[in-house]
C-alpha cells in the first residue's frame, strides 16, 4: 500500500455528507460556505452531521495514535451511513482514507474504519471523478498559482484541480519552480521543527509569488494557514483562496449563482 | 514549547554555505532523475512497483534465497561467512587478513562498513586502509563522516576540498576539480598496487548464480578487486535478489534514481575468485553476509525498509534533508531512509534515535521517488507511534500533548461550546485554541481570525429557497 492511494469504487451519488474540517469550522467559514454553494449548484443534497469535530490527523501525525483513534472512532460514529463523505481538504480526506486505516491496522474495529475510508472524497476529486464534471462554467479574470499540497500526492485530486481551474474562462495558471516541494506545515511538524518549517515556508512563498499572481489557490487550509500566516506576518498581501472559493466566485462572476 | 528537536537545532545552526551546497546539489539530481526515468520508461511507476514486489518477495523468503546464494557462491569457489553483528563481521575480516599475512587494504565505498565501523577497527589492529572513492577519500583525510548515501561529501565545496588536499601534502592549493581528481588518482594508484586486500560492498547478489554486482562511477571497485590477492565483499543480507535476470531491472533503477544516469559507468558482476585457467584476478574471494539486527527489522512492522537499494533518491527530494543536511541524522544512513532504518538498527538504543522519524513533514516525496516503492511516511508514522508507546521522551520534544484535544474532539457539546465562544477566542491565549498546531504558531506566523460557529450558523439559518 503506497502513500495516499485513493480508494477504488467509492459511491458517487449526489446525496452527500459534508465534513467541514476543524479548520474551516474554527477559522475559515467562507471556505465551508463556498463548498456548500458549489455542491448545491451541482445539485447535491447536503447533510452536515452536527456532532462532527476533527478528522484526528494532529494526533496521528504527532505519533499519539491512541488519541487519534479516539477521535476517528467518534468521526466514524458521526458519519454513519453509506453516503459519500466530501471533504474540502486534501489532507483531512487523506487522513480518513489512508491514515485512519493505518492507525487501526491492529484494532478489532478496523472494518468500520475501512468502510468510512471507502466513501470519502476530497472535494475536487469528487467533482471531477465522482460527478464527471470536466469543465467549470463561469468566469475568473486573473493569474493564479496553485499550491500543490503534499496530501494530494498519489491521489486524483492534483489533476482534478488543474482540470477545473484550466477550464474556467479568463483564468490563467501561473508557472512556478519546485511545485513538488512541501510548504513546511506538516501538522505538529511546524511546531516541533520551527526553524526548518520556516525555511520551507519562505521557499514556498517565494516560489508561489514569483510570477506575481493575483491569487494563490490551494485545496488545503492547513497549508494555507501556515504559509498564509507567514505572509501576513511579513505583510505580503497577495490574495489567497481555497479552490472552492475560486469555483464559487467564478459562478458568481458569470451570474450563475 | 521551548525545547527544540535536535535536527531543528542543527538546521538552525548550519552555515549558509553548507546548507546551500546541500540544497543545490540535491535539487540538481532530483530534476535529472525525474526527467530521465519518465523519458525512458513511460510506465515508470509500474517499474517501481514491480521492483518493490520483487524485493518484498525476496525478503519474505530470505532464508531460502540466502541459502541458495551461499550454495552458489561456494560452488563458484568463494568463501561465505555470516556475521550476526558488527563485532563478528569486523573480526571475520581481520582474521582473513591476518591468516593471509595481509597488511594493506584498498576499500571501495560501502555504507555497510560505515555501519560496523570497520575502518577504525582495522586501523586499531595495525592495518592500513585507504578509501578509494574520491568522496570517501576526502572524508577519510578530513576525519569526517559521509552526509549522503551516494554523494558522501554533498556538504563540502571544492574550496574545502582544495584546502584538505593542501594540508595533506597533495600539492599546492588548487580548487580546479580536474586537478583535484588527478592528484587523488595519482595518490591512489600506488595504493592499489601496494594493497593485499580489496574490500567492496555489494549492490545486489543473485541467489541463482551467486554473482555479486558492484556499481561505481569511478571504476574504483574494479581496481580494488582486480589487482589484489584477496577480495572481500561485505553485504547486508537484504541485498539478495532471486535471479540474474533481476539485475536488469535493478541496475536500470539504481542509476536513474541515484544520479539520473541511465546506467552507472562501471557495472561489475563477480562470480568468485579466479579459476585455475584464469591468469588474473584475486586468488580468494570472501563474502561476508551481515545481519546486524536486520532479522529484527524483518520481524518488525517496518520490514519494507529492507527493500532499500541505497540509491539516495529520497534524500535528494526530502525538504528536511535539504535544509538540515545529512549529519543532522546522527547516524550512518541519513534522510528519510535513515530516519526509519537507523532507529531500528539501534536495537534497544531505539529511544536515542526515536526523534529521527519526527523529522519529516510527511510530504510523501520520498515514497513517490523511491525505486522500490517503500512507503516511508507510513513507516515514519509507525515509529512515531512506537516512540510514544515506549515513552521515548526526546522524540516528543515540541509535540503538544494531544490527550485533552482528543477528549474535546470526541465530545460534540464541548466542541461546539469552544466554537461558540466566537470572537472572544481572538483574545484568548493560543494554547486554548482547539488546534494543537496553533500553539507555537505566532512566532513566525499570524493566526487567522477566529470565526468559530459562523459557518454552522449560516448553514442553519439559510432561507429555505437556497437549501
Ligand atoms: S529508501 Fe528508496 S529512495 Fe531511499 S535510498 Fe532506499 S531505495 Fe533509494
Amino acid at each position: 500500500m503506497s502513500l495516499l492511494h485513493t480508494p477504488p469504487n467509492r459511491p458517487a451519488g449526489k446525496s452527500i455528507q459534508l465534513m467541514t474540517t476543524c479548520l474551516c469550522d474554527a477559522f475559515y467559514a467562507d471556505v465551508a460556505r463556498a463548498t456548500v454553494e458549489i455542491l448545491e449548484y451541482l445539485g447535491c443534497d447536503i447533510e452536515l452531521p452536527d456532532g462532527q469535530t476533527c478528522c484526528g490527523q494532529p494526533a496521528f501525525n504527532g505519533g499519539d495514535w491512541k488519541s487519534s483513534r479516539k477521535v476517528v472512532r467518534h468521526t466514524a460514529k458521526v458519519f454513519a451511513g453509506d453516503k459519500p463523505i466530501i471533504v474540502p481538504s486534501g489532507s483531512c480526506a487523506a487522513m480518513i482514507f489512508h491514515g485512519a486505516p493505518l492507525a487501526f491496522e491492529k484494532e478489532s474495529d478496523i472494518e468500520e474504519i475501512q468502510a468510512l475510508a471507502a466513501r470519502t472524497w476530497e472535494l475536487t476529486d469528487y467533482i471531477v471523478n465522482g460527478l464527471g464534471i470536466k469543465e467549470w462554467p463561469g468566469k475568473y479574470e486573473g493569474l493564479i498559482t496553485v499550491h500543490r499540497s503534499c496530501h494530494l500526492r498519489g491521489s486524483n485530486s492534483g489533476d482534478a484541480i488543474t482540470t477545473l481551474m484550466e477550464s474556467i474562462d479568463g483564468l490563467e495558471l501561473g508557472a512556478m519552480d519546485e511545485k513538488e516541494q512541501c510548504c513546511g506545515f506538516g501538522g505538529t511538524f511546524a511546531v516541533s521543527f520551527p526553524n526548518i518549517s520556516k525555511k520551507m515556508g519562505d521557499l514556498k512563498v517565494e516560489n508561489l509569488t514569483a510570477c506575481k499572481p493575483d491569487a494563490i489557490a490551494a485545496a488545503d487550509m492547513g497549508c494555507m494557514m501556515h504559509f498564509g500566516g507567514m505572509m501576513d506576518k511579513q505583510g505580503n498581501k497577495t490574495n489567497r483562496l481555497h479552490v472552492a472559493q475560486i469555483l464559487r466566485n467564478s459562478l458568481q462572476n458569470a451570474g450563475l449563482l | 514549547m521551548k525545547s527544540l528537536q535536535k535536527i531543528d537545532i542543527v538546521a538552525r545552526d548550519l552555515s549558509d554555505e553548507v546548507q546551500k551546497s546541500t540544497y543545490l546539489s540535491s535539487k540538481a539530481k532530483t530534476e535529472k532523475r525525474m526527467a530521465i526515468l519518465q523519458k525512458d520508461f513511460p510506465e515508470a511507476n509500474r517499474l517501481r512497483e514491480i521492483a518493490g514486489e520483487i524485493k518484498q518477495h525476496t525478503l519474505e523468503h530470505l532464508d531460502q534465497y540466502l541459502a541458495q546464494a551461499e550454495a552458489s557462491l561456494k560452488a563458484n569457489g568463494a568463501h561465505v561467512h555470516f556475521a550476526n553483528d558488527a563485532e563478528s563481521a569486523n573480526a571475520t575480516i581481520l582474521k582473513i587478513m591476518q591468516e593471509n599475512g595481509a597488511k594493506r587494504m584498498v576499500k571501495s565505498k560501502s555504507m555497510v562498513t560505515e555501519e560496523i565501523h570497520l575502518l577504525p577497527y582495522l586501523e586499531k589492529h595495525g592495518m592500513e586502509v585507504v578509501e578509494t572513492d574520491l568522496g570517501e577519500f576526502i572524508i577519510q583525510i578530513d576525519d569526517d563522516h559521509p552526509s549522503h548515501i551516494v554523494t558522501p561529501i554533498i556538504h563540502k565545496n571544492r574550496k574545502d576540498i582544495a584546502k584538505s588536499f593542501e594540508r595533506e601534502g597533495l600539492g599546492d592549493y588548487n580548487d580546479d576539480p580536474e586537478t583535484i581528481t588527478r592528484r587523488a588518482r595519482a595518490f591512489l594508484r600506488q595504493k592499489y598496487l601496494d594493497a593485499d586486500v580489496g574490500l567492496t560492498g555489494g549492490n545486489f547478489v543473485s541467489a541463482e548464480s551467486g554473482r555479486v554486482s558492484l556499481v561505481t562511477n569511478e571504476g574504483n571497485a574494479r581496481f580494488s578487486v582486480a589487482a589484489n590477492r584477496i577480495h572481500i565483499a561485505v553485504v547486508g543480507i537484504e541485498k539478495i535478489i532471486p535471479k540474474d535476470r533481476d539485475f536488469s531491472l535493478f541496475l536500470n533503477l539504481i542509476a536513474r534514481s541515484a544520479t539520473g544516469q541511465q546506467l552507472t559507468v562501471y557495472n561489475q558482476f563477480i562470480n568468485g575468485p579466479r579459476s585455475p585457467g584464469q591468469p588474473h584476478g584475486p586468488e580468494q574471494m570472501h563474502v561476508v553476509f551481515l545481519d546486524n539486527r536486520r532479522t529484527e527489522v524483518l520481524a518488525s512492522e517496518c520490514r519494507e525498509i529492507l527493500r532499500c537499494i541505497r540509491c539516495g533518491a529520497c534524500l535528494n527530494v526530502c525538504p528536511i534533508f535539504r535544509q538540515a543536511g545529512g549529519h543532522a541524522y546522527r547516524s550512518v544512513y541519513p534522510g528519510p531512509v535513515g530516519a526509519v532504518l537507523s532507529p531500528l538498527l539501534a536495537g534497544n538504543r531505539f529511544p536515542e534515535l526515536a526523534d529521527l522519524p519526527k523529522a519529516s513533514s510527511l510530504c510523501g516525496a520520498c515514497n513517490e521517488v523511491c525505486p522500490v516503492n517503500i512507503p516511508i511516511p507510513d513507516l515514519l508514522l509507525r515509529l512515531r507511534d512506537k516512540a510514544k508507546r515506549e515513552k521515548a521522551t526526546d522524540a516528543m520534544k515540541g509535540t503538544p500533548s494531544l490527550g485533552l484535544w482528543a477528549t474535546l474532539c470526541s465530545q460534540p457539546a464541548m466542541w461546539k461550546t469552544a466554537l461558540s465562544m466566537g470572537h472572544t477566542m481572538n483574545y484568548i491565549p493560543t494554547e486554548l485554541i482547539p488546534h494543537p498546531s496553533a500553539r507555537a504558531w505566532q512566532h513566525n506566523r499570524k493566526l487567522p481570525k477566529f470565526q468559530g460557529g459562523e459557518f454552522r450558523k449560516w448553514f442553519r439559518n439559510r432561507p429555505p429557497s437556497s437549501k
